[in-house]
């Protein structure tokens, strides 16, 4: 069984040699307790009918696989987004532990972030020597410019709090009194990952403007503002500076980690890169108006926006696929009298070139997906432009008027006629859903993978192929660096979801001398 | 004998701590080996046997250490009066952290370390007055405390009090051994307060164990940080604990208790008239909406 230092195989294909089937067939024989196929096979099959579904839609106590993740990584994503700035998690080790992993993985880069390890003698006192000691070594130890505070469960449990006990901290003197300190309550067993961003974000342009409000005007500095939500394809941070500057128009792009999340392999490590600088924080009340791009996770946002800011923050969709582009620069034109510029619509024409070569292979073709909820609204916009049928759409995290306002967009459509909307459901009714309804495609994260296998394992013909658009996605590399807004985020889309469907056809169609009479050069 | 281990709940402030050290004196003088457990952050369960201020409490030590696996039991195991142990397991200033984990925390180690050991008799949690939360049923979860006697007395609120604790043990009774052992009445002289707790006690499928009458006796041991067993072995009111602690060695009345409704309580209430009948036609109406009326 050992391995020929010549011949070096990973598991897969190592563990398909017949000596170790063997061994893991006594393995499973003798300790495993397996029931028998027969019998696994027959109850596999009963979770892909729709009377497992319906009983599964009834389940009440059980979350498998939520499709969503916690607050505090959100804040981290959110606070990573600044210059030089630390995430700093008041909590456990362990959750820290988890959020650079999730990050690792997705990004495939290092995550700084850093947490104060609360162990069982802070549970019970409460967690404000911990915060003493952390504060005063991440800024030591990390020189940061700018500690971004979030939390974990166990500290929200005891009801840790965080302006008492960082000004604490800094009475005490282990950190400087004008240190950047901006804090957020990020219980997880709230909301979600997008709260946790929206939490984290409010907290930033509160420690930085609330009480310096008295020499901010509106519209005086004559930007927009943009701010982006959890969002983790690096290439929609990128599109929004390119777009806003072939348009000619001043900005603030608040929370932008393109730079610190994909930094470059030429021998120098970078802690801290890029970012919304202090400086353009502190001026954003100045502008003419804040846009959120995902405005369905951004309430808090939106909210403090308004009433401290006094700007309007106009409504606006995610600006994902053609109309919602459009309607978005329209919008940047309008707030700020720039024009769109021919770039901007030369690149527009090629996106609707673009649509029309492919429609016809999309058209009517079935996707269920799952994710966010601007994504998901913005992909489901997308998909009924191009003509296909929306079959599922499902967000763990919504609320129900986003769920209404889903519902309006698809009635409004010849496409989405048959479409069905789901919030607070996870991707185990996913999975029935997927096996009853049988879309043509899955469009989701990388965790939508097992569904596809399931399917698969029920006969190929019911295999229903996962298209990897959302977050996280573990299992490619370097999708993260794509673009999902705007007219470039719509080209991007469009390639990956008419690829898939041309993939498929030619895997449906290779069978020599059944359906190869389809299997074409020319699609 | 076998380890018997009895938890207090009731009301705060009715005189929990005051009446078990009282009663483990008094135990400890028919000689038997106990320890008690303060289960509570302000660590006043075992002054009056060690004649402190208050006992230095694990997590106290604990947080000077570091962690509680740099503690020994030596060090937070204190002997005083008639040979009996004391722990407090302590916890948090008011208004920071958790005490409920503090207790739990604190359990756990007396567990690891053995401080239950073969030669007790009994042990006794003394715990916080309102349970507020998972950690401060600690002391009653699997393989700790069997018994639970009540201290409650004839104020209305004492007595609501007890028939909640009450509903909690339900909880835990039909999924464990642990059991209602009694009632303590404390008496805080109100009328028929003796019929009253024994009616209460009979609804609730239980028995009023003892009535302890009020002596200032028990105030001038306490100044003394002593309890009257010790300051003054004479007085009547060391029988009262004596008889109590006798009846709670001899009890073998273990039930899971039958808590009744906000209504029957009330009701049994107005049958002592502890509380009025409630007129429906003034409820909601302020003093100067009745004067117009």
């Amino acid at each position: 069984m050992s391995q020929e230092v010549d011949n070096i195989q990973p598991s897969y294909p190592l563990f398909r040699n017949d000596e170790y089937k063997e061994s893991l067939a006594n393995k499973r024989e003798a300790y495993e307790e397996r029931h028998p196929q027969a019998k696994i096979d027959e109850v596999f099959q009963w979770t892909t009918t729709k009377e497992y579904q319906d009983i599964n839609f009834n389940r009440e106590a059980l979350t498998v696989n939520p499709a969503k993740a916690c607050q505090p990584l959100g804040a981290v994503l959110c606070a990573l987004g600044f210059e030089k700035t630390m995430p700093y998690v008041h909590g456990s080790q362990g959750c820290v532990a988890y959020f650079r992993t999730y990050f690792n993985r997705h990004f495939k880069e290092p995550v700084a972030c850093v947490s104060d390890s609360m162990t069982e003698d802070a549970a019970v006192f409460g967690g404000q020597k911990n915060m003493m000691a952390g504060l005063e070594n991440a800024k030591a130890l990390y020189k940061p410019d700018i500690i971004a505070v979030s939390t974990t469960c166990m500290a929200e449990v005891i009801g840790d709090d965080l302006n008492a006990f960082i000004n604490n901290t800094k009475k005490a003197g282990h950190i400087e009194q004008d240190f950047p300190t901006p804090f957020a309550h990020t219980p997880s067993f709230v909301g979600s990952h997008t709260t946790g961003w929206d939490n984290m974000f409010e907290g930033m342009v509160r420690y930085f403007t609330l009480n310096h409000m008295d020499d901010k005007k509106v519209g005086s500095n004559g930007k927009i503002n943009l701010v982006p939500g959890f969002e983790t394809y690096l290439g929609n941070y990128r599109v929004m500076h390119r777009m806003m500057k072939e348009m000619g128009v001043d900005y603030s792009l608040l929370s932008d980690p393109s730079e610190v999340l994909d930094t470059p392999a030429d021998g120098t490590f970078r802690m801290y890169a890029g970012g919304t600088t202090q400086a353009e924080l502190k001026d954003s009340p100045n502008a003419i108006d804040t846009l959120l791009l995902q405005p369905w996770q951004l309430e808090k946002t939106k909210k403090f926006v308004q009433t401290i800011w006094h700007q309007p923050a106009t409504a606006i969709n995610i600006p994902m696929g053609l109309q919602w582009t459009d309607e978005f620069l329209m919008k940047v034109s309008e707030l700020t009298g720039k024009p769109i510029p021919a770039s901007l619509e030369l690149e527009r024409g090629r996106l609707v070139d673009m649509m029309t070569d492919s429609h016809t292979w999309l058209h009517g073709k079935k996707f269920s997906l799952y994710g966010d909820a601007d994504f998901v609204m913005g992909m489901t916009k997308f998909l009924l432009e191009m003509g296909a049928e929306p079959t599922d759409v499902l967000c763990n995290h919504a609320n129900k008027r986003w769920l209404k306002a889903m519902d309006k967009m698809l009635k409004d459509s010849p496409y989405g006629q048959k479409s069905v909307v789901h919030i607070g459901r996870d991707l185990w009714h996913f999975r029935s859903l997927v096996f009853t309804n049988k879309p043509d495609f899955m469009i989701g994260n990388s965790y939508g993978k097992f569904i596809q296998r399931d399917t698969f394992y029920k006969g190929e013909e019911f295999e229903v192929p996962l298209i990897r658009i959302g977050f996280p996605i573990f299992d490619r590399h370097h999708l993260h660096r794509m673009t999902t807004l705007g007219y470039e985020g719509a080209i991007y889309m469009l390639t990956t979801l008419v690829n898939a469907v041309l993939e498929q056809l030619d895997k449906e169609t290779k069978g020599m001398g059944t359906t190869d009479y389809n299997y074409d050069l020319i699609r | 004998m076998a380890l018997r281990q009895c938890a207090i709940y009731g009301k705060g402030g009715i005189g929990k701590s005051t009446t078990t050290q009282n009663l483990v004196s008094a135990l400890a003088e028919l000689g038997n080996k106990v320890m008690i457990v303060g289960c509570d952050p302000k660590a006043d369960s075992t002054r009056l046997i060690l004649h402190a201020k208050a006992q230095t409490t694990i997590m106290s030590l604990a947080a000077e250490a570091g962690s509680v696996e740099d503690l020994e039991l030596e060090d937070v195991l204190k002997v005083g009066y008639g040979g009996i142990k004391c722990v407090e397991s302590g916890g948090p200033e008011p208004g920071v952290g958790c005490a409920g984990r503090g207790v739990i925390t604190a359990i756990n180690f007396l567990e690891e370390e053995g401080a239950y050991d073969d030669e007790l008799d009994f042990v006794f949690y003394d715990v916080l007055g309102d349970v507020v939360c998972g950690g401060f049923a600690m002391p009653i979860r699997e393989n700790k405390a069997q018994e639970i006697y009540i201290v409650c007395s004839g104020e209305m609120m004492a007595m609501y009090a007890a028939n909640n604790i009450a509903k909690g043990i339900v909880k835990y009774a039909n999924s464990g051994s642990v059991r209602l052992a009694g009632l303590i009445c404390n008496s805080r002289e109100t009328a028929r307060e003796d019929e009253l707790i024994s009616a209460l006690a009979a609804k609730i499928g239980t028995t009023m164990i003892h009535f302890v009458p009020r002596d200032n006796v028990v105030q001038r041991a306490e100044i003394r940080r002593m309890t009257v067993i010790e300051y003054e072995p004479n007085a009547k009111q060391a029988d009262e604990y004596r008889q109590l602690a006798t009846k709670i060695r001899d009890n073998k009345n273990f039930i899971i208790p039958t808590p009744i409704t906000m209504d029957e309580l009330e009701e049994l209430m107005m049958e002592f008239g502890i509380i009025d009948e409630v007129d429906e036609a003034i409820v909601g109406k302020t003093a100067a909406a009745e004067a117009v009326a």
